[in-house]
This record gives C-alpha cells, sequence and structure tokens, in this order.
C-alpha cells in the first residue's frame, strides 16, 4: 500500500485529521489512566487474608454486663457449638476489616515508648480461648497460645493486656526483624512487652491501609480470658451452612443475652461492605470507559462518513482507472490506522502526563508501562472496527461516478 | 431574522435526523456526567449552617510535645482538644457562647416490651450547645450551665428517637435507659443533622452521622461513657488514656462570636493562652501555633471531600472534553457538506457575519437539546449516586441553580464547539463552490 497519497490526501483536510488524531490522544489519554484506577481497585478489594473467609460466620454481640463476662463468655461459646453444621467457635475483640480498629505503636528496643518516632503502628487483636482455630489462622512458625496464657491475660481497663506473648503476621515479622527469625524477639511500650511465640500468614487489619499492603497486613494477636471487650462471636462451619447459622446463631445470643445486641452476619458480608465503595467507583469507570469508546467510535464513523461522501467522485475514478474494492477499502483502513496511530501516540504521552499529576495530587501509584501499548492497541481496533462501514460503503462505488456530473 | 435562522436550524437538523440525535447524545452524555459530579461536589461542600456559620469557629490549639509521632492512617491529633483545655476555654468565657463536645454511641433499652434494645448516636456536650447551634425544641428545654456542673443525670432526645420510644406521647419528665444508666429527658429537639455534621471529630462519617440524644458532657465523663472518634495520647504512663487527663485530645470545642472585634480578641486570647501554658511548661511548642478556625476554612482544613470524588470529577470533565471535541468534527462534517448551500447565500448578499450568526444558532440548538437530555441523565447519575454505599450518597440531589447551570453549560459547550466549525464553513469560496456543483 502506497502511503504517499494518503498524506497528500490528509494534508487537504487538515482540521478534520486533526479532530481526529485529537480524539484518539484523548479518549487514550482517560482509558488508559480509569483502567489502571479499576485494576487498583480490583487488587485492592481482593487483598488476599489468611484466615478461612468461606467459613466464617460472624455474631456482634453488643451492650453485655462486663461484669458477668467470666461467666457469660463461656455460656454464650457453649450455645453456639450447639448449633447443628458448626465446627468450631471462638471469640475475638475484632475482626479483619470490621473497621474497628484498636491500634498501637510498638518499638523493638526495650526502652521504646509508644509516641517514640521509630515505633511501628499495629493493629491489635485480642482472641478467647479458640479463636485461633475458629478464625483459621495459619501458623507459619512457633505455636499458638496455650490455656494458662488465655487464663492469665487480663486487660482490666487498661489498652494493653497483662500477658507477655504475642502472634504476629509474617509481612510485620519481615518488618520489624529483617533477615532474622522472629521468634523469641520482642516488641516494647514501655511498660508492656510481649515476646513472639508464634508467626501466622498475613492476615489483614480492621482497618486496610490504603497507601500500601504491607502495611495493611501489621496484625498483632494476644490471649485474653473472657472479657467484655470481646464481642465478636465467630462460627466455622461447610460454606453452604453459613446462612442459617447466622440465623440461628443470631436469634440465640438474642435469647440468652436479652438485653444486649446481637446482629449476625457472614464474613462475606463484612468484606462486601467494607469494599463497597470502592467497587462502586470501579463500577462507574467502568461505565465511562465504555460509554467514552461508544462516543470515540461514533465520531470517527460520522467523520469518515463525510469524508467518503465528500470523495465519491475521487473514488469513482480511482476504480474507472483499474482499482479494486480492495483497493479503496484498504486505503480508508490505512488512512484510519495512521490518525489512530498519531492519536495514540500523543495520548500515551498524555496519559503519562495526567498520571504524573494524579500521583503528586491523589495519592496515585505509578502507571505500569504496559497500560500505554494495551490501550493503544485497544484503540487501534476501535479505530479500525469504526471504519470499516463507511470503507465498505466507499468500497460500493461504482465507477460509472467518474462519469456523472455530480 | 433570529426566528428565521432558528426555523432555518430546525429544517437543517431535520434533514440529517442521525447525525443530529448523535451530537445530541454525546453532549447529553457529557453534560450529564459532568453535572452529575459537580454536583456531588456542589452539596458536599454546601455551608451545612446557612446563615450563622460566619458567627461559628474552632479554636485550634497545640499540645502535642514536640517528638510527637503522629499516626500513618490517623488525623492530626492536635485538631481535638484536651479536657483541661477545653475547661479552661469554658471558665474564661471569652466568646459569645462556647461549648465542648465529643460523639458517642449508646445502647438503648426501651421500657417498651415490644422494642430490643438498639444502639444510637448522639452527643456529649455543654450547656450553649443548644443556643449556639440554633437548635428549635418540640418539647421542654436545654439543661443549663447548673445541669453541666451537677454532672446531672438529664437527656435531650431528637424527635425521632422520642417517638421511637415514646410514641405520639410525651417523654418529658420520664427516665429512658442508657447504657447502664437512667437519664431524665427534659427536651426533645427537632431533628438536626447539619451536612456536614461540621462539630464532629474527624474520624466521624460527617455526611451521614445525626445526633439522637444529647447528654451533659460532664456526665458522660463521670459516667466513663465511651466516645467515638479519635483519643490520641502521648503520656508515658498507662493512665494515659484517662478522659480528664492533660496528655489526650479527644474534645471537640466551638464558639460563637459575632464582630470582627470579637474574632480579633478571641484569636490573641488563645495565643495568651497557649503562651501561659507553655510557661508552665505544659506546652512546648509556640504559642503562634494557636490558631482560630472559621467554620468554612474548619471543612477545608479537614478536607472532608473525598478524593474520589475530586477524581470523578476530573473524569467526567475529561469525558466532556471527548464528547465536545467529537461534536467539533460532527458539525465541521455537517456544515462543509451544505457549502452549496451557503455558496448561495454568500452569493445573494449575505455577508460572512450573517453565516456565522446562522451556523452559531444552529450549534446552540444543539446545545438546548442536549442540555435537556444531560438533565435527564444527570438525575439518572444522581439517581444512581443516591443507590451507592458513600456515606453522602443520601445527599445527591440537583437544586434550581444546578438545574439552570446545566442547561447553560450545554449551551456554551455547544457554541464554543460550533465556532470552529462555523468560521471554516463560512470561508468557503462561494464563486468555486458555485462552479463545481
Amino acid at each position: 500500500m502506497e502511503i504517499r497519497p494518503i498524506f497528500a490526501s490528509l494534508r487537504k483536510h487538515r482540521i478534520p485529521a486533526i479532530l481526529i488524531v485529537l480524539e484518539i490522544a484523548l479518549a487514550c489519554a482517560v482509558l488508559c489512566n480509569a483502567v489502571f484506577m479499576i485494576g487498583k481497585r480490583v487488587a485492592d478489594i481482593q487483598i488476599p487474608n489468611a484466615i478461612d473467609e468461606k467459613g466464617l460466620s460472624v455474631v456482634v454481640l453488643n451492650g453485655t454486663d462486663p461484669k458477668l463476662a467470666a461467666s457469660d463468655t463461656p455460656r454464650n461459646l457453649a450455645a453456639l457449638r450447639s448449633i447443628a453444621g458448626v465446627q468450631s467457635v471462638g471469640v475475638a475483640s475484632t475482626l479483619p476489616l470490621s473497621r474497628n480498629n484498636w491500634g498501637w505503636s510498638f518499638g523493638i528496643k526495650s526502652d521504646a515508648a509508644m509516641t517514640d518516632k521509630n515505633t511501628f503502628g499495629v493493629s491489635l487483636y485480642f482472641l478467647g480461648t479458640g479463636a485461633d482455630q475458629a478464625l483459621g489462622l495459619q501458623l507459619k512458625q512457633g505455636r499458638f497460645f496455650n490455656a494458662d496464657e488465655y487464663a492469665d491475660s487480663t486487660l482490666g481497663g487498661s489498652a494493653l493486656p497483662s500477658t507477655h506473648v504475642v502472634l504476629v503476621t509474617e509481612s510485620l515479622a519481615r518488618q520489624l526483624w529483617p533477615g532474622k527469625s522472629a521468634l523469641g524477639q520482642s516488641i516494647y511500650s514501655k511498660p508492656n512487652y510481649y515476646t513472639v511465640v508464634g508467626v501466622v500468614a498475613d492476615v489483614v487489619r480492621p482497618q486496610a491501609s490504603v497507601h500500601s499492603t504491607q502495611r495493611s497486613y501489621a496484625s498483632t494477636f494476644y490471649p485474653l480470658q473472657p472479657d467484655s471487650s470481646l464481642g465478636y462471636y465467630i462460627l466455622r462451619s461447610a460454606p453452604q451452612d453459613r446462612a442459617r447459622i447466622v440465623r440461628e446463631a443470631e436469634q440465640k445470643l438474642g435469647e440468652i443475652n436479652p438485653a444486649a445486641v446481637a446482629k449476625g452476619q457472614t464474613f462475606d458480608d463484612i468484606r462486601d461492605k467494607y469494599f463497597a465503595d470502592m467497587s462502586s467507583m470501579a463500577w462507574m469507570l467502568v461505565l465511562v470507559c465504555v460509554v467514552m469508546l461508544a462516543v470515540t467510535a461514533f465520531g470517527i464513523v460520522g467523520l469518515t462518513s463525510f469524508w467518503v461522501a465528500q470523495r465519491r467522485r475521487q473514488i469513482g475514478i480511482r476504480r474507472a482507472v483499474g482499482a479494486t474494492r480492495g483497493d479503496i477499502l484498504s486505503y480508508f483502513r490505512t488512512e484510519n490506522f495512521l490518525l489512530t496511530g498519531m492519536g495514540v501516540v500523543l495520548g500515551m504521552a498524555l496519559a503519562f502526563g495526567i498520571n504524573v499529576y494524579l500521583m503528586q495530587h491523589y495519592e496515585m501509584d505509578r502507571m505500569p508501562w504496559y497500560y500505554l501499548p494495551g490501550s493503544a492497541v485497544a484503540l487501534w481496533l476501535l479505530g479500525q472496527l469504526a471504519v470499516l462501514g463507511p470503507a465498505l460503503r466507499a468500497a460500493a462505488v461504482p465507477p460509472v461516478v467518474a462519469t456523472r456530473s455530480v | 431574522m433570529f426566528g428565521y435562522y432558528l426555523d432555518l436550524a430546525w429544517h437543517s437538523l431535520k434533514r440529517s435526523p442521525v447525525l443530529t440525535a448523535l451530537m445530541v447524545l454525546a453532549i447529553g452524555l457529557g453534560i450529564g456526567a459532568s453535572m452529575t459530579m459537580m454536583t456531588v461536589l456542589h452539596v458536599l461542600t454546601d455551608d451545612p449552617m446557612p446563615g450563622r456559620s460566619s458567627q461559628l469557629f474552632t479554636p485550634h490549639l497545640d499540645p502535642l510535645p514536640l517528638n510527637y509521632k503522629q499516626g500513618d492512617d490517623s488525623p492530626d491529633a492536635a485538631d481535638n482538644v484536651t479536657w483541661p483545655d477545653a475547661m479552661a476555654l469554658l471558665k474564661a468565657h471569652r466568646a459569645e457562647r462556647q461549648a465542648a463536645m465529643a460523639g458517642g454511641t449508646l445502647l438503648v433499652r426501651p421500657a417498651r416490651a415490644d422494642l430490643r434494645p438498639f444502639n444510637v448516636d448522639g452527643r456529649f456536650a455543654t450547656a450553649d450547645f443548644f443556643a449556639m447551634f440554633g437548635l428549635t425544641f418540640e418539647f421542654g428545654e436545654a439543661w443549663s450551665a447548673v445541669n453541666d456542673a451537677a454532672r446531672a443525670h438529664v437527656v435531650v432526645l431528637s424527635d425521632t428517637l422520642h417517638r421511637k420510644l415514646f410514641g405520639n406521647g410525651s417523654g418529658i419528665g420520664q427516665d429512658v435507659r442508657l447504657g447502664d444508666h437512667d437519664f431524665r429527658v427534659i427536651g426533645v429537639s427537632a431533628d438536626w443533622q447539619p451536612k456536614p455534621l461540621f462539630y464532629a471529630d474527624p474520624g466521624a462519617q460527617h455526611y451521614s452521622d445525626a445526633d439522637q440524644f444529647f447528654i451533659p458532657l460532664s456526665a458522660a465523663v463521670d459516667l466513663k461513657l465511651s466516645t467515638n472518634g479519635n483519643q490520641s495520647g502521648w503520656g508515658k504512663n498507662n493512665d494515659s488514656t484517662s478522659l480528664t487527663g492533660a496528655t489526650m485530645t479527644w474534645l471537640q470545642f466551638w464558639v460563637q462570636l459575632d464582630s470582627p472585634a470579637q474574632v480579633q480578641a478571641y484569636r490573641q486570647f488563645l495565643v495568651d493562652y497557649s503562651a501561659q501554658q507553655k510557661a508552665l511548661g505544659r506546652f512546648e511548642r509556640p504559642s503562634t501555633d494557636a490558631k482560630l478556625y472559621t467554620l468554612m476554612d474548619w471543612l477545608n482544613h479537614e478536607n472532608l471531600v473525598p478524593n474520589d470524588v475530586r477524581l470523578q470529577l476530573w473524569l467526567a470533565l475529561g469525558f466532556l472534553f471527548v464528547c465536545m471535541v467529537n461534536i467539533v468534527a460532527l458539525l465541521l462534517a455537517k456544515f462543509l457538506r451544505r457549502s452549496s448551500e451557503i455558496s448561495v447565500r454568500r452569493a445573494l448578499g449575505a455577508r460572512r457575519r450573517d453565516i456565522f450568526l446562522q451556523l452559531g444558532i444552529e450549534s446552540a440548538l444543539i446545545g438546548v437539546a442536549g442540555g435537556m437530555l444531560g438533565i435527564v441523565i444527570a438525575q439518572i447519575g444522581l439517581w444512581s449516586v443516591r443507590h451507592r454505599p458513600d456515606d453522602y450518597a443520601q445527599l445527591a440531589q440537583m437544586d434550581i441553580p444546578m438545574l439552570l447551570g446545566t442547561l447553560a453549560l450545554a449551551i456554551v459547550a455547544s457554541v464554543v464547539a460550533g465556532l470552529l466549525p462555523a468560521w471554516r464553513a463560512c470561508r468557503v469560496q462561494p464563486a468555486l463552490q458555485l462552479k463545481t456543483s
């Protein structure tokens, strides 16, 4: 295919050509960034979490009498255990993605205080007996808590438990003690200290960090004897039993604690609720992309149709002097290919610029390079698809048009 | 002439219905998406207390130690006030009205047997809260400074909560069980939900939270009722989490100042107070760090508008721009196709200006139609925003100025889009066109 005549003709139609290039460039720039944002959100929504999410039902019990916790908690657990299909039960102070966060800062030197500059912010999970198993925590090193450690640990109105043992996640262990085994190491916040007895697979904090996945796994676990701060009753079962178990558990806890509020849900509900606004934003971005691509395609169809109508005579002459239908078809397709190509190059530069701007103002990450060629290919395909109709109409122009005066 | 051009434009648009529909659709979509997001931003940045906001201020002291480490994901610890500072400002009584407050969630245990216990959000506050923010009372009245001092177990209920607990009867003088304590109902306020809830803690859901009950702050602290929001402490001991301690911020403080002179005086008072605290060794930072925010400045400082909303607005405007380029292209095609018609008019004596006007009116007509469609699409967009889970969702409503703004934006956008094609079209050479056709 000879390209030179195409350029010659484009020079004659400078404004429409520039418009198509501009349109493609803008679409490419917006598309790149929108798809990148969608990808980022989908990745956030699917953040891995090493507990048995698919088997968990949760009942949050609120408003119990703190003085009776020692006798009420075992009674509640026994009642839940008696529900058909329940494999294990436990109670904890909070759950991943529940937004109910209890945070603290620890140092790794023995004189560290909470407000020191070089401390680590972590989330605290207090676990009652059996909660490790009910959650399905995956032990990577060391051990879980033993019965004595559960029995000896109290909160007594202060912010930190009286125990001296802790479980940490793999990510946190790597951050605190890079290159070393975490077992036997301690974290400090004067006057409290906790020694790591076990390392578990990464569990997300109650409030995932928007800044980095690494920080989202800064979770620590402590044993605690029955206490009113343990309000999250966890039931583990086969996934298909959860709906019924949630219902029965909520009812049962409501009945035996008439003065309190019991609210049941599956862990899937907690996750969905946590990410609801993020996923609605992702869907909105998808919608904008689709509509924008449609508008761009229609624009190309409109302009090319006009172009074809304007050049009917020239097409007729070319056909009369020997050009085949295929030649005409490929003429318009090549022309579109060139215009889209120019648009895409401009668009990629624009997309990069927008990404840099968003990085400065909206805590956006740098866009990986493959998004640029990716959306370039998408727009090339779109352009070819859009030009097909008008090009076919152009190819159908009979040679006899050349002999008629318009 | 205008009527004639309008008639011409109408005929021309009717001649190519598909192209016209495409242009109207493009501008409608672009305008609809942009106006949806602009409306959301508009309601999010609206004044929560019209007529009153210019007299409301919040003092900002900085009691944090010099080496205080701010949390990575938590708000500035100095955004809230410590108990001793709040009490000192209250006692100084340098403003027209002043109140300290904090949010709390309590379990209501209804006396009615048919109601299960349920959680409600409310506020622990001092007496001036009601007069300062202008709450209206359906029954009864607010408590006074005397009740504050006595740590009285009294409560003001919102109309909604009152109805829920007492039906259509009056609950004044009766007891309500909140948490583990009884409170005597002394007043029922009309439902009260400024949007955003500007005086709430930085961690609150400012656009959806509402206060359903009000209890004297002194009583709440006395009974150790648990509060919502951030408690940021820097004490070295375990008792640093005590609510009345000097090393933990958790309260919000608001003052009413009626004249610029009062504002000036209060600013100076805050600096003096900080200097005095610094002399006593409590504050470590410069006393000039003490600030007084107006209500709107405070909302700005808190940056309540989610980044997502701004991002979506940029995206929508980008989309509108794509649509406009598209319309420029389509109008160009449309106008140039009529070169011969334009040439005839030019040959018969029409000036370039006339052609330009005629084509401009045609663009504006498309803009009007696109604007109408844009309003419909924006309503659909807002409807879908209202069904989203964000906490500002139910606010997404269009008011009259936004409605007119939509139409205006559509017309301006399409006329701007029509400029280049119209300019290009009125430059056709009549002689050449007439000869070739």
